[in-house]
């Protein structure tokens, strides 16, 4: 009981500070957090919660990205109309994608997920409303209803937090319902949610249109926030990335993603800066060149992570605060 | 001129080489995933970064100590090789016990930290190298001009290839190899040392990549990058194929190479997609792959 009330007032700051947070730090790098955040959590529904490892998110992502934009750029389409036209076609190349991707299991699963996300990068590079190599620049951010106008950072950035919000809630809502519970099961033992009756194709599949969905949500959003979609944001280096964030930040815990994404969007930021203070700190001159080699860091978090840190921060940090907490009230 | 379905004769038989050119990359790549994905448990993202060492690993023997084509083709596997060993003794061994995931994310781990390195070092931009004067030129065939170095390629990686089935299929080695694939616990109580196997297995299966590597090298662009886009085809390919079967793996991807180059001919714009959208229909019509058993 203590404990959950507890958890109430942490969640109450957390928003309390997210409402604070832009006066301080430039809104336009938060929003962009936010939305990796989003798609990180949204991510982390499928992997974390049902067991399937996608390589394609990318895709989702990249995807809403290029619908919202051209919806708002090119149709005129209002702010709703044009995040739903991303967050609609997400779910419809999810539901292609997951469709074909749940008929084989495990590893093949993976990297059918890669295949058919690579697929999708050449159709958007052909694509002739992709812009191609050169992307998708000047979206107009738009108005919201109409009447609030989201050119000014300060009137997106609580519209942005409000939706992402919104959407994590979202989130732990189907995690604690009954279809989550059912989810959780194919996770550990998926011959014995068949013996039990379920569908698990039904479930895998629809598990995978909520995580396309909620993805190209994080797209959409992301696209009206900077203004353009690029190549990169389809590219098979960010499913990668995606991966990366919630294993970082821990597997099947619900603020892991949000903590990874943090981290990693701030290491990708701030690579450079980190390298002259550690050349300076330890007189090793090779710490000044690491802003250039992100990939290269990037892929030894990853070893690092696999090898000795597969449950992640949260994962590792959850259970030893608990127990902190517990040995106090003794 | 002769014109088949519209197309001359000529074009539609370049096109087919440089199809089978392809596939014979495609075949040497899945079957190398096959075989370290049979013993280990473990699909080896980076066995294209490993390619792409293979192809700089050419060109830097050439560039820096004058090391002919011929020699690399021999030492480039062999360092290559070993230091695949040194990657599955310090960082794939911990990881049998767990998911098949956790593999492929280490080895994507890695594919990063090489791409990165070379990159740091070389750029994005693509370094020539020149094929062996021995193979430099063409051969007039009458209905075609044969460039020879594709020519070689193409003989060189299916005698590969059908050496390594020989070796798997027809030798005892291999069917310790084989036996080690169903019950390695059985392999080992018979006192083969298993780890050792392993290691040796997952050293071949990255000299073959290194290999193809220094095939590769004359005739694409030496990049940091080369090795990945292709490494996501060949998964493709292996999607399509299925891991069970080792002849499989070699005639699923020349046929992919084939296909694509006839794809290249009469519907340019599907060439990049071709092998996705067959891996597509695959899995709709049979899902365990043409020659697959689920695993």
């Amino acid at each position: 009981m203590e404990q959950k009330v507890n958890k109430k007032i942490a969640y109450g700051l957390a928003l309390v500070a997210l409402c604070v947070l832009p006066l301080y730090i430039y809104p336009v790098f938060l929003m962009k957090l936010l939305c990796l955040a989003l798609f990180a959590c949204a991510f982390n529904l499928l992997v974390g919660y049902t067991g399937l490892l996608s390589f394609g998110h990318a895709t989702f992502l990249g995807g809403a990205g290029y619908f919202t934009g051209y919806a708002l750029k090119s149709l005129g389409l209002p702010f709703e109309l044009s995040v739903l036209a991303g967050v609609g076609g997400a779910a419809l190349l999810g539901l292609a994608m997951g469709g074909l991707a749940i008929r084989r299991q495990g590893i093949y699963f993976t990297m059918i997920t890669l295949a058919l996300s690579q697929m999708m990068f050449f159709i958007f590079l052909q694509a002739p409303f992709t812009g191609g190599e050169d992307g998708m620049q000047g979206v107009p951010r738009g108005w919201l209803a109409g009447m609030l106008n989201l050119g000014d950072d300060m009137n997106l950035y609580y519209v942005i937090l409000a939706i992402t919000v919104a959407a994590f809630a979202f989130i732990v809502r189907v995690i604690h319902s009954p279809f989550g519970q059912v989810l959780r099961v194919i996770k550990e033992n998926e011959p014995r949610a068949i013996s039990l009756g379920y569908d698990v194709s039904r479930y895998k599949l629809l598990a995978f249109v909520l995580s396309a969905a909620l993805s190209g949500l994080a797209g959409a959003l992301k696209t009206v926030v900077l203004g353009l979609e690029t190549l990169s944001d389809v590219h098979w280096t960010m499913s990668g990335m995606v991966v990366l964030m919630t294993l970082v930040g821990g597997l099947g815990t619900l603020l892991g993603p949000v903590v990874g994404a943090i981290l990693i969007v701030s290491l990708e930021n701030r690579l450079g800066e980190i390298g002259h203070a550690l050349a300076r700190f330890s007189g090793i001159e090779f710490f000044g060149t690491l802003g250039q080699s992100v990939t290269t860091v990037i892929g030894f978090i990853f070893v690092v992570c696999v090898l000795a840190f597969r449950r992640g921060l949260v994962g590792e940090l959850a259970p030893m605060l608990q127990r902190l907490g517990r040995m106090r009230r003794r | 001129m002769i014109l088949v379905f519209g197309i001359p004769l000529q074009v539609l038989l370049t096109q087919l080489l440089l199809g089978l050119v392809n596939g014979a990359f495609y075949a040497m790549l899945s079957l190398g995933l096959a075989i370290i994905f049979g013993l280990l448990n473990v699909i080896n993202f980076a066995h294209g970064a490993l390619f792409m060492m293979g192809a700089f690993a050419a060109w830097m023997g050439l560039e820096y100590l004058g090391i002919s084509y011929w020699a690399m083709l021999v030492i480039a596997p062999l360092l290559i090789g070993l230091f695949g060993i040194l990657i599955e003794r310090t960082l794939l061994r911990w990881l049998y016990r767990l998911d098949h995931l956790y593999g492929l994310l280490l080895t994507f781990g890695i594919t990063l930290i090489l791409e990165g390195l070379f990159r740091a070092y070389y750029g994005v931009s693509g370094q020539p190298y020149a094929a062996p004067a021995l193979l430099s030129g063409a051969t007039n065939l009458g209905f075609m001009v044969l460039p020879n170095y594709r020519a070689w390629v193409v003989v060189a990686s299916l005698v590969v290839c059908f050496a390594t089935w020989y070796l798997i299929e027809r030798t005892r080695m291999g069917s310790y190899l084989r036996a080690g694939t169903e019950r390695p616990d059985m392999v080992e109580a018979f006192g083969v040392n298993m780890p050792r196997m392993v290691m040796l297995t997952y050293g071949f299966g990255v000299a073959l990549a290194a290999l193809a590597g220094v095939l590769a090298a004359p005739v694409m662009q030496i990049t940091p990058l080369m090795g990945s886009n292709l490494i996501i085809t060949v998964f493709a390919v292996v999607v399509i194929g299925g891991m069970g079967s080792i002849m499989g793996a070699i005639l699923t991807g020349l046929l992919l190479g084939i296909i694509e180059g006839l794809t290249r001919v009469f519907y340019p714009e599907l060439s990049a997609t071709m092998v996705f959208i067959i891996m597509a229909v695959v899995l709709l019509l049979r899902p365990a792959g043409l020659f697959g058993r689920e695993k």
